[in-house]
């Protein structure tokens, strides 16, 4: 059976170190790395990887008053897509139109706010607000994103821990396969750092990162890493299907050539490199590709000591020596965990290098920790390459999810 | 405190749930949302503001009371006076 080819028309974002593909891009080619101190709650100032988008820039007063910090990083990063696509609210072809937004969790931050703020009055659940549902159901983000764009198709998010922003745009290409929507609004988004639990249950996993230098915390395949940078962000992209691009003279920047969403069923927490090598080499697969035909592993390290290690021997597994125009990178060094954001983000920042031919690398590398040394991995400096056809995304989460991407270079 | 200082706090919390909106030219005797954007869940702001910054109640069966802003300061002059009494 041959299935429609689905491409990517635009991409809409918002990260710490930038709130634009051209911004964001640049700055991981320049080295640069945004991750501030921030005060948490109860817990006094950590490290945080902090967005700065306007968002009245697509919002009124009162929608900020009443939605989510989610809802308005997926609505920015929704409508900054569509203008990338070439396209407003209006164009759209409303009940068409499907939201999929990955996240890792949604409500822990309104949740607490509700807490917090009855806390001032004695714990009396009369004070508790009225919008704590709306704020707090799991789709509250996509939802607000249909409420923005006036889009009646199905807008729901996918809870996937932080293999959720691959998520998002595989279950629309799934969806635009199938035909049940014509154009899809998709990828992640993350609000968690206004959350002081997963702060706390980090901690409390001796998974939070800390060092003198926010900039220098997230560091992984070092040899000195010590956890995890929590960052707010999203990525959202315009999917279509490949005829309907084309029809309308889309920019396309890459199109979906194979997927896999696999389960380790063996941990809470700690990932397992056999699953995960599963997943790549089903997605593999499915694209139809061996190996060597990926030029950038985009990883998901998060710089956690165990979970690098373990995401090392999946790779190394599936690519080993003999991939000599493999390259492999990681963004979590520049902008840190982004959790449901973070898959998305990643490949996002990936996506210019089909057209300038350049892997931007993993910085805060000062010792590379020999269990991480996989062959191909870009380190410190952007690294100017003669391919860039193919890059697999590799995105995983608690519970043991795992998801992998693959998107190529489209060609005609 | 008068009606209207009365109608003043209300004015103000209305000016907080609804910050797009220009209230210089809000009638008293007109329907408030007849005037202005003002949904239900709104309206429930009204008196969940009146509940946390001023302790005032407003059960159920008297929020028509809040229709307009005369009516606020109607309503409300009573509760606000009833609660300086109690100090």
């Amino acid at each position: 059976m041959s299935l429609p080819r689905i491409v990517i028309t635009g991409v809409g974002l918002t990260s710490p170190n930038g709130n634009s593909l051209a911004e964001y891009r640049g700055n991981l080619l320049a080295g640069v790395a945004r991750i501030s101190r921030t005060e948490i709650r109860y817990m006094g100032p950590l490290l945080a990887g902090v967005c700065t988008f306007d968002p009245l820039r697509y919002q009124k007063k009162k929608e900020l008053r009443v939605g989510t910090r989610a809802g308005s990083i997926g609505i920015y990063c929704a409508r900054e897509a569509l203008a990338d696509a070439g396209l407003t609210a209006e164009h759209l072809v409303k009940d068409r139109t499907g939201v999929f937004v990955g996240i890792t969790e949604h409500g822990n931050v309104e949740t607490e706010n509700e807490i917090y703020a009855i806390s001032k009055f004695g714990y009396d659940t009369k004070f508790w607000s009225h919008y704590h549902n709306p704020r707090t159901v799991a789709n509250n983000p996509a939802g607000e994103i249909s409420l923005s764009l006036g889009t009646t198709g199905p807008a729901y998010t996918i809870g996937a821990a932080c293999a959720a922003g691959n998520m998002g745009l595989i279950h629309a290409t799934q969806l635009l396969r199938l035909g049940e929507v014509d154009f899809a609004v998709c990828g992640g988004v993350s609000e968690s750092i206004h959350t002081f639990g997963i702060y706390a249950g980090f901690k409390s996993q001796n998974a939070l990162a800390h060092h003198e230098d926010p900039n220098r915390a997230s560091r992984p395949f070092d040899k000195g890493r010590n956890g995890i940078v929590i960052s707010e962000g999203g990525a959202l992209y315009t999917l279509e299907r490949l005829d309907d691009a084309l029809r309308r003279g889309a920019k396309i920047y890459a199109e979906i050539a194979g997927y896999c969403v696999n389960s380790d069923a063996s941990d809470y927490v700690l990932p397992n490199p056999t699953r995960q090598a599963e997943c790549v080499r089903t997605a593999l697969q499915r694209a139809a590709m061996s190996p060597a035909d990926v030029h950038i592993v985009s990883t998901h390290a998060t710089a956690t000591p165990m979970g690098d290690i373990q995401e090392c021997e999946a790779i190394r597994a599936v690519f080993g020596e003999g991939c000599p125009e493999t390259w492999v990178n990681n963004t979590k060094s520049f902008i840190g965990h982004a959790m449901g954001a973070a898959g998305a983000l990643e490949l996002a920042g990936n996506l210019p290098s089909f057209s300038d031919l350049v892997v931007h690398p993993t910085i805060n590398v000062d010792d590379l920790d020999p269990q991480c040394a996989l062959p191909g991995l870009v380190l410190n400096q952007p690294r100017k390459v003669a391919r860039v056809d193919t890059i697999l995304n590799n995105s995983f989460g608690m519970l043991g999810i795992n998801s992998t991407l693959i998107v190529r270079r489209y060609v005609g | 405190m008068t009606q209207d200082e009365v109608k003043k706090i209300v004015l103000d919390i209305i000016a907080d749930i609804a910050p797009d909106e220009d209230l210089s030219q809000l009638k008293p005797d007109v329907r408030l949302r007849d005037q202005m954007q003002l949904d239900s869940m709104d309206f429930l702001d009204i008196v969940m503001e009146l509940r946390k910054r001023h302790g005032i109640e407003v059960p159920e069966a008297d929020y028509l009371k809040l229709a307009t802003l005369d009516s606020c300061g109607e309503y409300l002059a009573p509760k606000f006076a009833a609660l300086a009494a109690k100090g």
